[in-house]
């Protein structure tokens, strides 16, 4: 079977681990040129080449801060000189908090907003200016199924993910004469490390309310991130797509 | 005597001024008085974002927001393209 990545330019920020890992995996595995970002430089760098080598496609990563707008400029100008197009931009990079909304400190709430929804906007307007000549491109936003249904103990995570998900579809109404899909997954409760580590101290009452009973793989995430990169979603725009094996929140 | 430097900035200005014709679909004569977006009918939005793609493509750059929404003219798009050391 035809790879259904082959060639295809892919930005996805946030791969030092966990979902951003897994979705870069999945695009490099179906054949696309990965930009891997991470904050740290050199952080990812043994990861990219094993990945390279298993896949023979290219991972490249890419070091930069999302909130530093010049450092993202430079990095999608790079792409941009290097391969005139980008076809996909995954914004995976965020950050997460604990605390009820008595609890939640006002700098916290404006970081977390400046990283998961400011600039993610950045990169979509830097992106999209390119996705605009090529009539064409995929924009997928990481967001969460707390984004969507809202949760005791997260509400900051919970309103910048709400905010992503009005920016996916407001971006995607304003794109769609131009051929670019916008679309955001809504991960559930994911078996990524930072989860694992926490869910004995703060979810395990939560796992009765999956439908399914297990919590989801990072690949699973990443599978649904490929379709909608791929010319499989061709017609779907301004989605929010959970990924949550029937959870309910509360 | 030839002047490189004369002729490549002449080249630069035909460019410059290829995107504007080919966006908004008008001659070269259109754009010496006044062409801006508050007197042109169509440059809206999409035509903006749409000149700023292919101006950006055709000089290798990528503007800053404040530069994006301040490009409303010919004339200012020559001055903002020199911020960016486009010889205009």
């Amino acid at each position: 079977m035809d790879k259904l990545l082959f060639g295809r330019v892919c930005l996805v920020t946030g791969t030092s681990k966990g979902i951003g890992q897994s979705i870069a995996e999945k695009f490099a595995d179906e054949g696309a040129i990965v930009y891997a970002n991470a904050h740290t430089h050199g952080s990812i760098d043994k990861w990219a080449s094993s990945v390279s080598a298993k896949t023979q496609s290219d991972v490249i990563p890419v070091y930069f801060d999302v909130t530093d707008q010049n450092a993202v400029k430079n990095a999608v100008m790079q792409i941009k000189n290097r391969h005139k197009r980008i076809d996909t931009l995954v914004n995976n990079a965020g950050i997460v908090d604990y605390n009820i909304l008595a609890m939640t400190k006002m700098d916290d709430l404006r970081n977390m907003f400046e990283v998961n929804v400011v600039a993610a906007i950045y990169l979509m307007q830097l992106v999209s200016r390119i996705m605009v000549r090529q009539n064409s491109g995929s924009i997928i936003n990481i967001s969460s199924l707390v984004g969507v249904e809202g949760v005791t103990g997260q509400l900051a995570y919970s309103a910048t993910k709400g905010a992503l998900n009005a920016v996916t579809k407001s971006a995607s109404k304003e794109f769609a004469h131009n051929n670019i899909k916008v679309n955001a997954i809504a991960p559930g409760m994911v078996a990524t490390e930072r989860l694992l580590n926490i869910i004995e101290t703060r979810f395990k009452d939560k796992m009765p309310n999956i439908g399914m009973g297990r919590l989801a793989k990072p690949e699973e995430i990443a599978n649904a991130c490929l379709f909608l990169a791929s010319d499989l979603s061709d017609y779907i725009t301004g989605q929010v797509i959970a990924v949550d094996g029937s959870t309910t929140l509360t | 005597m030839f002047n490189a430097y004369n002729n490549f900035n002449m080249d630069v200005i035909e460019r410059y001024k290829k995107v504007f014709i080919e966006t908004f679909k008008v001659s070269e004569k259109d754009l010496i008085n006044g062409f801006a977006s508050q007197n042109i009918d169509k440059w809206d939005s999409v035509a903006h974002l749409k000149l700023i793609s292919e101006l950006e493509n055709e000089f290798d750059i990528m503007l800053d927001t404040d530069d994006l929404l301040e490009l409303n003219s010919f004339e200012i798009g020559k001055k903002i393209l020199i911020k960016y050391e486009i010889q205009i």
